[in-house]
């Protein structure tokens, strides 16, 4: 079972990354780009049956730091 | 009772032979050296110390997988115990990461990695690592890191305020830190955790030695108590 882990700043969390990133946009003379955060995609290959316990419990411990940051598991089809 | 410290190193710590010999010029005896692997610190320790440098290069975050190592579980226990644990750098990232310190130490504001000597104050001089400092004086330190950019929330910081937990302050802004806090208290004072390297300021002929005080002054309180 292939599962995607989103991990993002949280709200209010100053991202330089997100910012730098922004600034390079409006550059290239992309204009409208009001925000930009910058987070990261995991993608776990998990036993079929893992549970959504199990996989709160992996961000939690170790793949997201949640003082700073907040994620979201989606679990795919599996193919 | 001669004086034992330890130096954990991590695959990617490069500061931890200067953390050892900061602590064996200091205390005249020479530091342990463990590994990230080993599950067990030597008995009866007197001071842990984590260092800087890139813990598994950094991977998901700074110092988060070198939180989780094996070592860790038995730096944690101690910690738990009393025994002080010191944490500078990567070494402040991995006791933030692995929930010793509050907090978090972001990429710096201004992205860039910064390398240089600055100036910072001692807003807490009554604790085990910087009773050897007069209460708000300025100090120089090397700063060398990417990740320094320290973050909490409000009621943590001012939780820290409150409780004379911020041990030093940047006096100019390196790296975005909120309240310019560069190195922080756990409640019970026995450990401590800093971006600057006092490890790299014990001898006048390299770089100053204004970090020379913090490891005598844990020295001499651990020996005398």
């Amino acid at each position: 079972m292939k599962v995607r882990i989103h991990v993002s700043l949280k709200p209010g969390v100053l991202d330089p990354q997100g910012r730098a990133v922004h600034h390079a946009l409006e550059g290239l003379g992309f204009s409208g780009v009001e925000d930009v955060r910058v987070g990261r995609l995991i993608e776990l290959e998990v036993a079929g049956g893992t549970s959504e316990a199990a996989l709160e419990d992996m961000c939690r411990k170790l793949l997201a730091n949640t003082v700073i940051e907040n994620f979201r598991i989606e679990t795919m089809e599996a193919a | 009772m001669a004086f034992r410290g330890a130096v954990i190193t991590f695959p990617g710590s490069n500061c931890d032979r200067d953390l050892a010999v900061a602590l064996e010029k200091v205390s005249g005896t020479p530091a342990l050296r463990v590994w990230h692997g080993d599950t067990d610190l030597p008995e009866r320790l007197d001071f842990i110390g984590v260092p800087g440098g890139f813990s598994y290069g950094d991977y998901l975050r700074c110092g988060a997988i070198a939180s989780r190592s094996p070592i860790m579980r038995a730096v944690i226990a101690s910690a738990e115990r009393g025994v002080p644990v010191f944490g500078v750098c990567n070494g402040f990232q991995v006791l933030t990461e692995s929930g010793l310190l509050p907090g978090a130490l972001m990429r710096n504001a201004q992205l860039t990695f910064t390398c240089r000597t600055v100036p910072l104050r001692v807003e807490n001089s009554q604790s085990l690592f910087t009773g050897g400092y007069a209460q708000r004086q300025e100090i120089m330190l090397p700063v060398a890191h990417h990740d320094g950019n320290y973050f909490a929330d409000e009621e943590t910081l001012d939780r820290l305020e409150g409780e004379g937990r911020v041990a030093f302050r940047y006096l100019d802004a390196c790296n975005g830190s909120r309240r310019d806090i560069a190195g922080i208290l756990n409640t019970s004072g026995n450990v401590l955790g800093m971006m600057p390297h006092p490890e790299r300021a014990i001898e006048p002929d390299h770089g100053g030695s204004d970090g020379r005080a913090l490891f005598a002054s844990a020295i001499e309180g651990l020996i005398a108590a």
